[in-house]
């Protein structure tokens, strides 16, 4: 095959042609690289952003809104809100944080989870074995324990704000009732929890604790009209929550379930109801304007 | 044995009986906080009462107010910050509790060994504590089954439509006062005699007195019906023949019955005496259906049984107002 030439004279081979275009394609590859570069130091216009969080984050009211409303985590709150209900010194923010505490306690929990077996030839162990040698473990059961105690200490200044605000008249009555069920809920979680290290405070708390419940009207054995009922150490309420008649294995096994699975679910639920209940019933209650003696009907 | 401060210091310093001690704090500052919300309130509704021209504008409430302003602010950033804010420090707060002070673990359950002082959770040391003046039925079923009865019916009691979603005491001192006596007054100081009182055996431990796990207390404790002497003498004259061997039974669980009727009339004459002090108040108790009344005086009632009860047993030795068979109060 003879050599072509072009207008020049020059030769024009299939190497010079292999040339060109490398060097068309290392001009295009540059220019690309350059845009893309570019492209990068705005993050939310890609399509990968775009695709998580749906909208473009422009500094507009809409755009603002959008952000709130478009998010699963966010969209529990309203996109606007009273602009005096930011105020620290109306709500004290101690729903949230109870909120917040529920969660950390999950998170540390199903890690403590991973180290835990709930019998009694392990459970002493367990909690030595992450006291002792697991990387962190004292931190995290520290954690867990700090955060419940908080926890019940929240829920109830919580309990204390709500009242003293009148936040619990209409229409939000119902929500009261769902809170107080919350807050049996969380004591309940935070006393199963205490059996589950297998010492001496926990089985100590939890054995006077279930005694109570031999007493129980109708249904405990050592009850009122309990034993004219048939109630025996054998079949009464107390059995029913300690799998037995003494704190024994099948009463860990059933705080463990208790505590892990069976209470975090009811009270999850009573949860989304109660912040469900929250933006329904109108947002969070105030602050108000005050009202007048005058001013309610006689 | 009084001024024993390590005794005091070792009580204060375990570890679970932490956000006992920080409650002590935290309780009386947020009763201040409401309070002081509640008192700029109510001085502005006393200005407004007094000046109707400016009830009629938006000075409805403390916060600075301004035409100008928008009503509302987006959820982002303006609450959104500050919850972040508030998960931050109480990150913070964990974080340094939980690096500082370690979670307790005591010896292996043992069931043949005995926990002295054996104390609930934190949380629950003032229906422990109520077990020393009521039998375990009451103390441990009745009593949290009626406290989460009662919470849950306060919306349904109250019929004062005024202090809807902001702080006043003015308005609304029956309902403040009530929760402070019930929450702080009965359940909190209860809490805190669980956990700073009580020592060994449960008895009673004055602070700074050492705890003595050999003590031992010998206190009769007398029923009222052995005060007033009861002996179902003259009853056994009245009754029949095959119930005569009862008689004494029987006369102390007939006179149990009066002391409890005298306690429910003067209990509720004290809460109507009350309700009826002011204008408004008598104006909300006229609003209250027959339901709503004869649900809050149960309440009230029983509620105020229970210091009454502390009372008698701490200061005249009272073990039980009515004996039965069956169940004794």
């Amino acid at each position: 095959m003879a050599d072509q030439k072009d207008a020049n004279g020059r030769k024009t081979g299939v190497l010079e042609d292999l040339k060109e275009k490398s060097r068309e394609f290392g001009e295009i590859v540059k220019t690309k690289t350059q845009e893309q570069l570019e492209e990068l130091k705005k993050p939310q216009e890609t399509q990968l952003y775009r695709s998580i969080f749906r909208i473009k984050h422009d500094e507009d009211p809409r755009n603002r809104a959008l952000s709130t409303l478009n998010n699963l985590f966010f969209h529990i709150h309203p996109a606007k809100v009273n602009r005096d209900a930011t105020r620290y010194g109306y709500t004290w923010g101690l729903g949230g944080i109870t909120f917040y505490l529920f969660i950390v306690l999950v998170f540390t929990g199903v890690m403590l989870m991973f180290y835990y077996h709930p019998t009694k030839v392990q459970a002493f162990r367990d909690i030595l074995y992450l006291e002792n040698d697991v990387p962190f473990g004292r931190l995290l059961r520290n954690m867990h324990r700090w955060a419940a105690h908080l926890m019940v200490m929240a829920v109830w200044l919580h309990m204390f704000r709500v009242f003293m605000s009148g936040s619990y008249k209409r229409p939000r009555e119902f929500n009261w009732c769902v809170g107080v069920l919350l807050m049996v809920l969380t004591l309940l979680l935070s006393f199963t929890g205490y059996l589950l290290p297998d010492d001496q405070l926990g089985f100590w708390a939890v054995t006077v604790g279930t005694n109570m419940a031999r007493a129980t009207p109708l249904l405990g054995h050592q009850g009122p009209f309990g034993p004219q009922l048939g109630m025996t150490p054998y079949n009464d309420v107390r059995f029913a929550l300690l799998g037995g008649s003494i704190v024994d294995a099948n009463a860990l096994l059933r705080a463990y379930i208790w505590h892990c699975i069976a209470i975090p679910l009811i009270a999850s639920v009573f949860m989304g109801v109660h912040f469900w209940r929250v933006r329904k019933d109108g947002g969070i209650s105030g602050p108000s304007p005050v009202m007048l003696e005058a001013e309610t009907k006689a | 044995m009084f001024g024993d401060w390590h005794q005091l210091w070792v009580i204060i310093s375990t570890p679970d009986n932490i956000p006992i001690v920080a409650m002590l704090g935290l309780v009386p500052f947020f009763t201040w906080y409401a309070f002081h919300n509640m008192l700029a309130n109510d001085r502005l509704i006393a200005q407004l009462e007094a000046d109707p021209q400016l009830a009629r504008t938006h000075h409805r409430t403390t916060y600075p107010y301004n035409s100008r302003w928008e009503r509302e602010l987006h959820t982002n950033p303006f609450l959104m910050r500050k919850e972040l804010l508030a998960a931050i420090i109480i990150t913070i707060i964990l974080m340094v509790w939980a690096l500082t002070l370690n979670a307790p673990l005591e010896e292996p359950a043992n069931a043949s060994v005995t926990m002295n002082p054996a104390k609930a959770p934190w949380y629950f040391l003032g229906l422990q504590e109520m077990l020393e003046y009521f039998d375990p039925w009451i103390a441990g079923v009745i009593v949290p089954t009626l406290i989460i009865v009662g919470l849950m019916a306060i919306p349904f009691i109250d019929a004062n439509p005024l202090g809807n979603g902001y702080y006043t005491y003015h308005q609304r001192r029956h309902a403040v006062w009530t929760f402070l006596i019930g929450f702080e007054g009965l359940w909190l100081v209860l809490v805190c005699i669980g956990t700073f009182i009580r020592g060994p055996g449960f008895m009673w431990y004055w602070p700074t007195q050492t705890w003595d796990p050999d003590r031992v207390e010998f206190n009769v404790n007398r029923n009222l019906d052995q005060i007033f002497g009861i002996n179902g003498n003259w009853l056994v004259h009245i009754l029949p023949a095959s119930l005569r061997p009862e008689a004494v039974i029987i006369a102390r669980a007939l006179f149990g019955i009066i002391p409890m009727v005298v306690y429910g009339i003067a209990a509720a004459l004290f809460i109507h005496w009350i309700c009826m002090r002011t204008e408004y108040s008598r104006t909300v108790y006229r609003k209250m259906s027959i339901l709503q009344t004869v649900t809050m005086y149960i309440f009230l009632i029983t509620m105020l049984f229970v210091p009454v009860t502390i009372f008698l047993r701490l200061v005249f030795r009272i073990k039980y107002i009515w004996e039965t068979p069956w169940f004794s109060i």
